[in-house]
């Protein structure tokens, strides 16, 4: 299923899709499949795949962390597009949020190529702008991968409409100046982001991210997003966890807990 | 011949600079565009730039003629001695500006990462002299390497904030900043460091430091009446090198030389060397030579001098590069080291670490480039810092530590 698909579907059900996000590779290659797969499977609408990068500076401690923990052990690119073909293969949407230098060292053409193999359907970019991605818009058009830059708060209106008119499938909304990472609140710039987004387009999905990190959260932002995307406080599931079973166990309760929240909106 | 005035409007240098950067940052990268621009053109905030320059940092630096090392080295050897500069490199010139245009931009806070420290001291240094509150993260290998300028950063008001992940050292700092920046850009600016990061960085810091090369040609033809054969200079991130090259790009008779971090060699991939032993890449916002592995991961720099411990150069030393305008040519860890006591012994001088490597390459090429101009050459070497922060790296180096508790507490070998 295309994301566009999940996102129709979804608003047909009057909900918003839940986007849950992962590290490839962490804390191995095997256990971030199984991680992915349980996500999903408790009510992730789509998974989210990180590729693991040196210097993620988008990203706070606990994704930072987890990156680091999937470096060390040897996670490579190639891993990331066996991982995400094993998680598509099981039956998840599945998008790649990447920095942009791995893509640039891989060849750029050739990445769209073998991530368009992979059964995924769209890719996120948080560190590369439309401004920059006149080769990656093009590698993308010809291989049929959905593109999604980010829009931030601080963005202007010229923009957030250039930025939504070089999207497909959905765009990115960062909640909050910062970086990733579960908040105790949701941030409060992040509804009008949403208007903004709107306003230039009225018909591309929205999801939000950054901050949140419960159902009640996930509450709160599906009942002005078209998507939550979540990230930080799925990876603590794993990172703290004493063994395997019990990150495994909080990551289906977590999920669970956030397509709780994105199914009954707080109007 | 005139070359198109580099950047282009979108911050490109060739296929190299550009804003790799996260959409959140565009608006301030802009603000500070326009900021720029507009300062650029201000006679009020030239003037006062100027004035610090002149009555505060203590430029113009001298263009010394090193007799004895000359003589030692068979080529007449200038020195700039942006050792001479308060703080104690070519660094102050760059905060200096950037503050005034923190302060233009009504922004009360700066931020800096720093490697040697020297950016950071610089940074504390001119935070303190125009009221801004002060914020440096400095890798925690950096914080223990450089010990004394982290007290030196708290004596002048600014908070020093060790970053302890990644590889702990300079490129760690300058993600920690960026996250920061990310978060804070309402009332912060960043005061970066050297010419590299996102557009308009690198051209801004290159026109802050620039004064060196202007001030190199201006010296070159009173006292020997004529341009130098070389102009040489050492390149981690390269603002040092940026600033003293770009008077001089378009005087073709000049050769310009970068020398990089050659560490242990380059062949043993441990070195700091990112045009000669990396390849074209995104980091830090910009497209640029890089330390990478085969997946597009940032590789550890390795060098005994903490301010040329870094993955990445600046984007204009990579269009330099490419072009044939400049040569870079690593200098290794050994060879640094060894410039550096004959410029101790020759000159009386104690260069930064990081300066020995620009005279250790200066004097490598002087044979070849003797040969092919067929006389002694003329070689402007930027003496970009001095070596106070560096006494007790050198001294553990050359074992002339005497057997006592060491004065800073936390410094390890």
């Amino acid at each position: 299923m295309s994301i566009s698909d999940v996102f129709a579907k979804a608003k047909s059900a009057d909900r918003a899709v839940l986007v849950g996000c992962m590290p490839a590779g962490f804390p191995t290659v095997d256990d971030s499949i199984a991680s992915m797969i349980a996500m999903h499977e408790a009510g992730c609408d789509v998974i989210e795949v990180e590729l693991p990068y040196s210097d993620p500076v988008m990203d706070g401690p606990v994704i930072q962390k987890a990156s680091d923990i999937a470096l060390a052990a040897g996670v490579r690119t190639r891993d990331t597009l066996r991982i995400i073909e094993a998680v598509a293969n099981a039956g998840a949407p599945v998008v790649l949020m990447t920095y942009w230098n791995p893509i640039e060292k891989y060849g750029v053409n050739a990445f769209a190529r073998d991530l368009a193999a992979t059964g995924a359907t769209g890719m996120i970019t948080p560190d590369l702008i439309p401004d920059e991605a006149e080769e990656w818009i093009a590698a993308s058009d010809e291989h049929r991968i959905d593109r999604t830059f980010l829009v931030s708060p601080s963005s202007t209106e010229e923009r957030i409409a250039m930025t939504v008119a070089n999207c497909r499938g959905f765009v990115y909304a960062t909640a909050l100046m910062g970086v990733t990472g579960a908040r105790t609140a949701v941030s409060g710039q992040a509804p009008e982001l949403v208007d903004r987004v709107r306003h230039a387009d009225r018909d591309m999905p929205v999801g939000v991210g950054l901050g949140v990190g419960n159902g009640k959260q996930a509450a709160q932002v599906a009942a002005f997003a078209d998507g939550v995307i979540v990230g930080s406080a799925l990876i603590r599931c794993v990172l703290d966890a004493p063994d395997r079973a019990t990150g495994l166990s909080r990551l289906r309760a977590l999920s669970a807990e956030l397509a709780e929240g994105v199914r009954n909106p707080e109007k | 011949m005139t070359a198109p005035a580099l950047p282009d409007l979108s911050g490109h240098f060739g296929r190299y600079g550009g804003r790799f950067v996260p959409e959140a940052l565009v608006r301030a990268l802009d603000e500070l565009d326009a900021a720029y621009r507009s300062a650029k053109t201000d006679p009020e905030f030239q003037a006062e730039f100027q004035d610090l320059l002149l009555n505060y940092a203590g430029t113009p630096s001298l263009l010394y003629p090193a007799k004895r090392l000359s003589a030692k080295a068979g080529a007449e050897i200038l020195l700039k001695r942006e050792d001479l500069n308060h703080t104690g490199a070519h660094k102050v010139r760059n905060v200096l500006g950037q503050a005034l245009l923190a302060k233009r931009m009504g922004k009360p806070r700066v931020i800096a990462e720093t490697g040697a420290g020297q950016h950071g001291v610089a940074s504390a240094t001119a935070a303190a002299l125009l009221d801004l509150e002060c914020v440096v993260y400095m890798g925690e290998m950096d914080t223990q390497r450089q010990a004394l300028n982290v007290a030196r950063m708290r004596m002048l008001g600014a908070t020093v904030i060790p970053v302890t992940n990644g590889s702990r050292t300079l490129k760690d700092a300058l993600n920690e900043a960026l996250r920061d920046w990310v978060a804070s850009v309402d009332n912060t600016h960043y005061l970066l460091g050297t010419a590299a990061g996102p557009h308009p960085f690198p051209e801004i810091v290159r026109d802050f430091v620039g004064g060196i090369g202007v001030e190199a040609r201006a010296q070159c033809l009173r006292q020997i009446g004529r341009l130098p054969d070389v102009v040489a200079a050492c390149v981690g991130g390269g603002s040092n090198a940026i600033g003293i090259f770009h008077a001089f790009v378009p005087d073709e008779e000049v050769r310009l030389y970068g020398f990089e971090a050659g560490g242990d060699g380059v062949a043993t991939g441990r070195h700091a060397a990112s045009i000669t032993g990396g390849s074209s890449g995104v980091l830090h916002g910009a497209r640029t030579y890089v330390l990478q592995d085969d997946d597009g991961q940032t590789l550890e720099s390795h060098s005994i001098s903490a301010g040329l411990d870094y993955p990445g150069v600046g984007p204009e030393h990579a269009w330099l590069h490419d072009t044939g305008r400049a040569e870079y040519e690593p200098v290794t860890d050994a060879e640094a080291m060894a410039a550096f006591q004959l410029l101790c012994r020759t000159e009386g001088i104690i260069p930064a670490i990081e300066s020995a490597h620009a005279v250790a390459g200066a004097l490598r090429i002087i044979p070849e480039i003797t040969a092919e101009i067929g006389r002694k050459p003329t070689i402007v070497i930027n003496l970009s810092g001095r070596g106070d922060k560096d006494v007790h790296t050198a001294g553990a180096y050359f074992g002339i530590l005497d057997e006592v508790e060491t004065l800073v507490p936390g410094e390890q070998e």
